[in-house]
């Protein structure tokens, strides 16, 4: 009985996973289509580029939509993408975009400046309410105004359309990255005629990115979207440069649980991950090296300090906190994707930029520096609480610190985990003491990890203000090249590395999964990766 | 009986005005709302954004408003997902959890009823002692650790199955089995602890002594009164596989309900949270009812009081 039950079930399975496992693409004959299976996160938001904010958002609109520069697939250096070529006036104020004339909408339409131009107005729109809409207004002239309502005029702001194939867009102040933050999403063009027909260019969430309504300009366009299952695009046949485009198809797969997503790899229904469990590292190093990816990420492991609350109001404490922690043995034992234990704050070698300063110091000058701060050996250190997102990997982190801290200090710190979105208000609000935190760059610049803590920033939630570093920001934002900005940049690393008002932990790596079948998938600081050069072996 | 069905009926619109209530000013003293983010968004962005969405308003009146459009049927626009509205979430997850309960209520009920009638009618034999013992380890192994087992071993060691997924029929097996498998012990331990009561009765000795023979006690005069907790233990039970697929859904990344009643909580989706928070009261208190009326139908005794 019990056997022919186990029978029965095998075969009913058997019998399941021919009507579907994989479903048959391929017509006899015909080469197979190439299609790319890729594990994206999770659901995208929206796919509109006005209306949402997440990385695997941008994942799926980067197939979609293309904005004047794009990145280039190794370095992400901007490279032409709608606009052929640019030019820039002596005063770096003035960019001039020629946009090619074959770019078209997946409708037909051709791409014009006006469509640009349009775009970026509705980005600016108040009621809008375009989380991205500062990655505009912070550098071009008129914007701010524009979008704060004190400038009704659109034809006031600096971004003009001459004629159908160029666009002029004028800063408030030179940025030598400007070119750079534009591979950004925040600056792709949307189809403003299409969205009127569906509700309104103002209005967030119509039905103008369903599949069957959505119109784009990059090199795929949207075949489907199940919520929640996968988002389908296919080859665009009207992309400019269509003929270069190798994949047929790529699938974009919401899966928010890291372990659902190695077993999906490892049974073929992903070729790439978005995450891998870091306690399966080991093994993918030492059985699967050829599937596992660990590449450099331009981001910043870091504690953020409440400078207003004691007892790390004290910068000697601060920096003995700092110096008491054995970051390459944190690496190596508890984080294990090969990051890079951080000593300054910038990442060294993005954009050709390397900070010179650099937290050093033995656990000795820790202790000495505890010692003249009023606690040596640790004695009367007031509690002190680490504040942590509620996850496995910060917690184990923050044990690690805590321990070290105990051993090298005789300090005892508590360590306290909230939800996430309970966890990022009490550090908006400042109610912490000591805070882990994360950044990521938008952009490859060493702008990112710098204009962070300007005196008021929206993210600088340490309470620390130093005017010579906002003065010195100041300046970096006229330098007229990038020399002189990143001599400016060298002497806000210093002051970072001294004042401490954040405790660098390491840079991150991205360590993800992916088969030896994909081709073009380079590894690179944002990992973002344009779809058009990625091909794959079928 | 028309009339307990009809009182008690009416007597939801109060619980469910309460809930209703108290989700929706519950929600919003949470810290953090549905625009906190790691990235910051700038003071007047983040005004901006919460005048396109009525938060701006004064809570007494976000709350009216809501309520006015919650009569005529919409829960609102999703914030996590502005090109969905909640009505359109739970029309699109819904059925996918109800179809995933079903199939696990169909395993658990074949499973455990199976299971627990042979133990009953076996007791103290080692067909009674396998199904308990079975039975005892369904209940003690999580289904999160459950799922990921079965994984490991019918989708990656014998390639049976997709590891996750909802696309074809075959990925249904292993979330209804990981799902119907824990509600199996449940049933099978009611149905042997029901059917022992139950089979000691006098009528059962009575139908013994008439000559009637195993088979027929056991299915014709002993089923029914041994189901009586079983039935008693679905209402919520049903509810529960509805609600608590949770797991299971992130486990095999199932587009269910289940994962959005979770996860609305996190993102601070206001209108998604009240709007699967009001489905799921609606559905507990509707299957409540449902097990009552059942309940009065197999105990007679039931019915005189």
């Amino acid at each position: 009985m019990g056997n022919r039950l186990l029978a029965l079930f095998v075969a009913a399975a058997l019998l399941l996973n021919g009507c579907g496992r994989h479903s048959a693409d391929s017509v006899a004959g015909a080469p197979p289509k190439k299609i790319l299976n890729f594990g994206n996160g999770t659901e995208p938001q929206d796919i509109d580029p006005q209306a949402v904010n997440g990385v695997p958002e941008f994942n799926i609109i980067l197939a979609l939509l293309e904005g004047l520069v794009s990145y280039d697939p190794h370095d992400q250096h901007p490279i032409p993408g709608v606009a052929k070529s640019w030019e820039i006036s002596p005063d770096n104020l003035v960019y001039t975009f020629h946009l090619r004339e074959d770019a078209k909408w997946s409708n037909g339409d051709p791409v014009t400046a006006q469509d640009f131009l349009l775009s970026y107005k509705r980005m600016l729109t108040p009621s809008l309410g375009a989380e991205y809409a500062y990655m505009i207004f912070n550098y071009v002239a008129g914007a701010k105004d524009y979008y704060d309502g004190k400038l009704k005029d659109f034809s006031q702001v600096g971004i003009k359309a001459p004629d159908a194939h160029t666009l002029q867009i004028t800063l408030t102040h030179p940025t030598p990255y400007l070119l750079k933050a534009m591979c950004h999403m925040a600056w792709f063009p949307v189809p403003v005629k299409v969205i009127a027909k569906f509700g309104g260019l103002d209005r967030k969430g119509t039905d103008w990115t369903r599949p069957g309504n959505f119109v784009g300009n990059g090199p795929f366009r949207l075949k489907s979207w199940q919520p929640n299952q996968r988002l389908v695009v296919e080859r665009s046949p009207t992309y400019w440069d269509r003929a270069n485009v190798k994949l047929d198809e790529i699938d974009f797969f919401p899966v928010e649980n890291a372990n659902a997503e190695e077993n999906m790899f490892r049974t073929g229904q992903l070729d790439i991950t978005s995450e891998l469990p870091p306690d399966k590292i080991p093994f993918y190093k030492r059985d699967h090296p050829d599937q596992l990816r660990i590449a450099p990420f331009l981001g910043l492991y870091f504690y953020s300090c409440n400078v207003k609350r004691p007892p790390l109001d004290n910068v000697k404490v601060r920096r003995a906190l700092a110096l008491a922690i054995d970051r390459e043995s944190l690496i190596k034992n508890v984080v294990k994707g090969d990051e890079q234990p951080a000593y300054a704050v910038s990442y060294p070698g993005v954009a050709g930029y390397v900070p010179r300063a650099r937290l050093t110091g033995t656990v000795d000058e820790a202790r000495r520096l505890l010692a003249e701060a009023g606690y040596p050996d640790g004695r009367g250190f007031p509690p002190l609480e680490l504040l942590y997102n509620t996850s496995e990997g910060h917690r184990a982190i923050a044990e690690a610190i805590q321990q070290m801290w105990k051993k090298n200090l005789n300090v005892d710190i508590s360590l306290h985990n909230e939800e996430w979105k309970v966890y990022l208000d009490a550090l908006n609000t400042k109610n912490y003491q000591l805070g882990r935190y994360g950044w990521i760059a938008d952009y490859i610049d060493p702008n990112v990890f710098l204009d962070l803590w300007e005196t008021g920033g929206g993210n600088n939630d340490t309470n620390w203000s130093d005017p010579e570093y906002d003065r010195l920001l100041a300046a970096s934002r006229a330098a007229p090249n990038d020399q002189d900005r990143y001599e400016i940049y060298q002497k806000m690393d210093a002051i970072l590395v001294d004042q401490l008002p954040i405790i660098p932990i390491y840079y991150y790596t991205r360590v993800h999964l992916v088969s030896p079948k994909v081709k073009g998938y380079w590894p690179t600081l944002l990992d973002m990766h344009p779809w058009q050069y990625v091909d794959i072996d079928r | 009986m028309l009339r307990f069905i009809a009182r008690r009926i009416l007597e939801t619109i109060p619980v469910l005005f309460v809930i209703v209530t108290v989700t929706f000013f519950m929600i919003r003293f949470v810290p953090g709302g549905p625009f906190t983010a790691e990235k910051a968004v700038t003071p007047e962005i983040l005004r901006n954004l919460e005048a396109h969405y009525g938060l701006d308003q004064p809570l007494w009146k976000q709350y009216f408003n809501y309520l006015g459009s919650l009569l005529h049927g919409d829960l609102g626009p999703s914030f996590k997902y502005p090109n969905r509205t909640v009505n359109e979430i739970i029309a699109e997850k819904l059925p996918v959890s109800i179809e995933l309960g079903t199939e696990a209520l169909l395993v658990a009920l074949v499973l455990g009823l199976t299971a627990g009638v042979f133990a009953a009618a076996r007791r103290n034999s080692w067909l009674d002692y396998g199904a308990s013992g079975l039975a005892m380890v369904g209940i003690c192994v999580p289904t999160f650790v459950m799922g990921p087992l079965l994984v490991l071993v019918c989708a990656i060691h014998f390639g049976w199955f997709n590891a996750s997924g909802w696309y074809t029929p075959a990925d249904r097996v292993l979330p209804a089995l990981t799902l119907g498998g824990y509600y199996a012990a449940y049933i099978a331990r009611l149905t042997r602890g029901g059917m022992l009561e139950v089979l000691n009765q006098d009528y059962i000795r009575t139908a013994r002594a008439k000559g009637a023979s195993e088979l027929r006690i056991i299915f014709r005069h002993a089923l029914r009164g041994g189901l009586l907790p079983v039935v008693a233990f679905l209402g919520p039970g049903i509810a529960d596989i509805l609600t608590g697929s949770f797991v299971i859904e992130t486990i095999f990344q199932i587009p269910g309900l289940g994962r959005e009643f979770v996860t609305s909580a996190f993102n601070r989706d206001y209108t998604l949270i009240t709007g699967t928070v009001i489905l799921y009261a609606a559905l507990i208190i509707a299957l409540n009812l449902v097990v009552d009326v059942v309940q009065v139908w197999l105990n007679p005794k039931l019915r005189f009081e």
